[in-house]
């Protein structure tokens, strides 16, 4: 070691190591135990109470629907994401690879590329504002106005318990779906197009050449994505905050509660502080099952090239 | 119009036309294949066109026209509107504070990352292996964990309502990932230049200010565009630290305009305010498409 050097490691992380320690590391370790606890925010003292909260985690009705609620978020909106992707990203790439004589993609691809991708740069409660109004049960809105040129009656998206948690999973999986094209095209452009040439010479089928080797090729980014796309889809927060009737309550009557607005809604309405920071950690135990889960289902031969 | 698909109609792969037969027709299945293809591409750029340009359209409207149809033109280019977001709705407001915490929350990010990085990739010592754990365990843990301790803790350390004070907040969170990547970065840059740099008498700051950070900008610009995108996204935190509507960010105004407008009935202002939240981005976007797709793209790959 330099001279010096230990005053300076010091120095250096001193105050982001004290930043980080106060605002983010003491935060989750205390959560654990204010989960034990009856505290209700207000009175400085937190009476010990075992398990209790978690006892009552367990026959609380709305903690179920909002378990279901996320398990049905982290397996549609993963699932549909990548077929989407996959298939729009086959669509540009085969064009690519057609193309004889190095030709950029198919026709408009830059174009395609700029406009897919632009929605992933919202913010996502902005995104729900837009696709409230986009939503609006009279015939002014831009979805039953559309319904209304073909003859079917405006349909109350977010106000009926059928339509509104599809209707915003339908929105997340819109301002997803772009930015994993974009991805696919990429690692598919990395394959060497002299694999696709020796296929195409062996009179593959194009169904062939995807699931034969396109798809195991960049399967390693197809499963990060995955697995980000999952632990994303278990946040489903600002969309249901601000597209859920009577302001983010996760309405109509709970059918589109989440883990993460339950919370809020436990600790910064109902100033249940405790029993909020035990359905945190049911959401920790939830992300910690998924990302296990999504590991060992998805793990396959690497294929090298 | 396919207006009323649902994002999910078209079935993955299966509906890919017929492969060509080996040597024959091969133009005639191209066009056709052509054609299928353009027809799916162009399906899903109007899906995500359509709704972005008709709030634009709609931000132009007055209230009586918004509610007659969703599809008529505006009577005129009604730049008022804009006017009226912009200082009755406080959007103006609202867009500023979120400039402000988004820099500075970016910039503190950068600043405390990159330093965290190098020690750890460049510095052998005692706790090495601690300090990177430490940092890099807060990117599995959901956020929702830690807002109810969050929430005194701030207001205990009067970070909580004011700008600053949510910048700060934000780095903190945004550490994990900006030390999980820039660590990468930082040991792949080679250990020579750095050694060089002692030899001619800079000491440790210098030669981490002077040359190693310089060397990293790829990577903090990578890094950056992750973390300004995200900050400029975020909800949750605001929502709970940012109790005065003065320091509301944009996310959090507009979701707000939108519940009290919604009783206000006063709809070109919510449109004239959305418009004015996306049009910037879709402008800086445009200017620095190459970067920001390159920067995003290659960061995931990774």
């Amino acid at each position: 070691m330099r001279a010096g050097s230990l005053r300076f490691v010091v120095t250096a992380l001193a105050v982001p190591i004290l930043l980080y320690g106060v605002l983010v590391i003491s935060p989750y370790a205390q959560s654990f135990y204010i989960s034990l606890t009856d505290w209700n925010g207000l009175s400085p003292e937190r009476t010990f109470i075992g398990l209790d909260n978690y006892a009552r985690l367990v026959r609380d009705d709305v903690f179920w629907i909002s378990v279901w609620h996320n398990v049905i978020a982290v397996l549609v909106i993963p699932a549909v994401t990548l077929a989407l992707g996959l298939f729009f990203a086959t669509m540009i790439h085969v064009g690519r690879y057609r193309a004889r004589g190095g030709g950029r993609g198919v026709r408009g691809a830059a174009v395609y590329r700029i406009v897919y991708f632009f929605p992933h740069l919202l913010s996502i409660a902005v995104v729900g504002v837009l696709f409230s109004t986009v939503y609006d049960p009279t015939g002014s809105g831009l979805l039953n106005g559309a319904l209304g040129l073909v003859g079917i009656e405006p349909v109350n998206w977010l106000g009926s318990k059928d339509t509104a948690y599809p209707a915003m999973l339908a929105v997340i999986i819109w301002l997803s779906v772009g930015f994993y094209v974009i991805l696919f095209t990429s690692a598919m452009s990395s394959i060497p197009a002299d694999i696709f040439e020796a296929a195409r010479l062996d009179g593959t089928t194009r169904w062939q050449t995807f699931w034969r080797m396109t798809l195991p090729l960049i399967w390693d980014t197809v499963q990060v994505a995955g697995i980000y796309l999952g632990i994303h889809a278990l946040d489903m927060f600002a969309i249901v905050n601000v597209m859920s009737a009577a302001g983010g309550s996760g309405g109509p009557d709970n059918s589109t509660q989440v883990l993460g607005n339950y919370l809020y809604i436990t600790a910064f309405q109902n100033s249940e502080f405790g029993y909020a920071t035990a359905i945190g950690v049911a959401l920790l135990l939830l992300t910690l099952a998924f990302a296990a889960a999504a590991l060992r289902l998805t793990r396959r031969e690497r294929v090298e090239f | 119009m396919s207006l009323d698909t649902t994002p999910r109609a078209p079935a993955a792969p299966a509906a890919r036309p017929a492969p060509p037969g080996p040597g024959d027709g091969r133009t005639v299945t191209g066009s056709v294949l052509n054609v299928f293809t353009h027809g799916f591409l162009l399906t899903w750029a109007a899906l995500v066109v359509i709704p972005l340009a008709w709030c634009v359209m709609s931000a132009f409207k007055t209230n009586d026209e918004l509610l007659s149809s969703p599809w008529s033109l505006p009577g005129a280019l009604r730049w008022g509107n804009f006017a009226d977001a912009w200082t009755n709705a406080e959007i103006g407001r609202y867009f500023v504070n979120t400039v402000i915490v988004v820099t500075l929350g970016t910039a503190l990010t950068l600043a405390m990352g990159a330093t965290v990085s190098y020690v750890v990739a460049r510095y052998a010592f005692r706790g090495n292996r601690l300090v990177y754990f430490l940092f890099v365990v807060g990117m599995t843990f959901p956020t929702f964990l830690a807002i109810v301790p969050l929430f005194f803790i701030a207001q205990s350390l009067r970070l909580a309502d004011s700008l600053p004070g949510l910048a700060v907040v934000y780095a903190a969170y945004n550490l994990p990932f900006a030390v999980f990547f820039l660590t990468a970065y930082f040991r792949t840059l080679p250990t020579s230049l750095s050694e060089a740099a002692f030899i001619d008498g800079c000491g440790h700051w210098g030669t981490y200010l002077r040359i190693m950070l310089p060397l990293a900008r790829p990577g903090l610009v990578s890094v950056g565009i992750f973390v300004v995108l995200g900050q400029w996204n975020q909800y949750l935190l605001p929502l709970i630290l940012q109790s005065s509507p003065e320091n509301y960010v944009l996310a959090q105004g507009l979701a707000n305009l939108a519940v009290s407008q919604g009783y206000a009935g006063n709809w070109s202002a919510l449109f004239a305010g959305l418009t004015i939240s996306i049009i910037p981005v879709l402008v800086v976007y445009l200017s620095f498409q190459r970067q920001i797709q390159g920067g995003m793209v290659t960061g995931a790959l990774k």
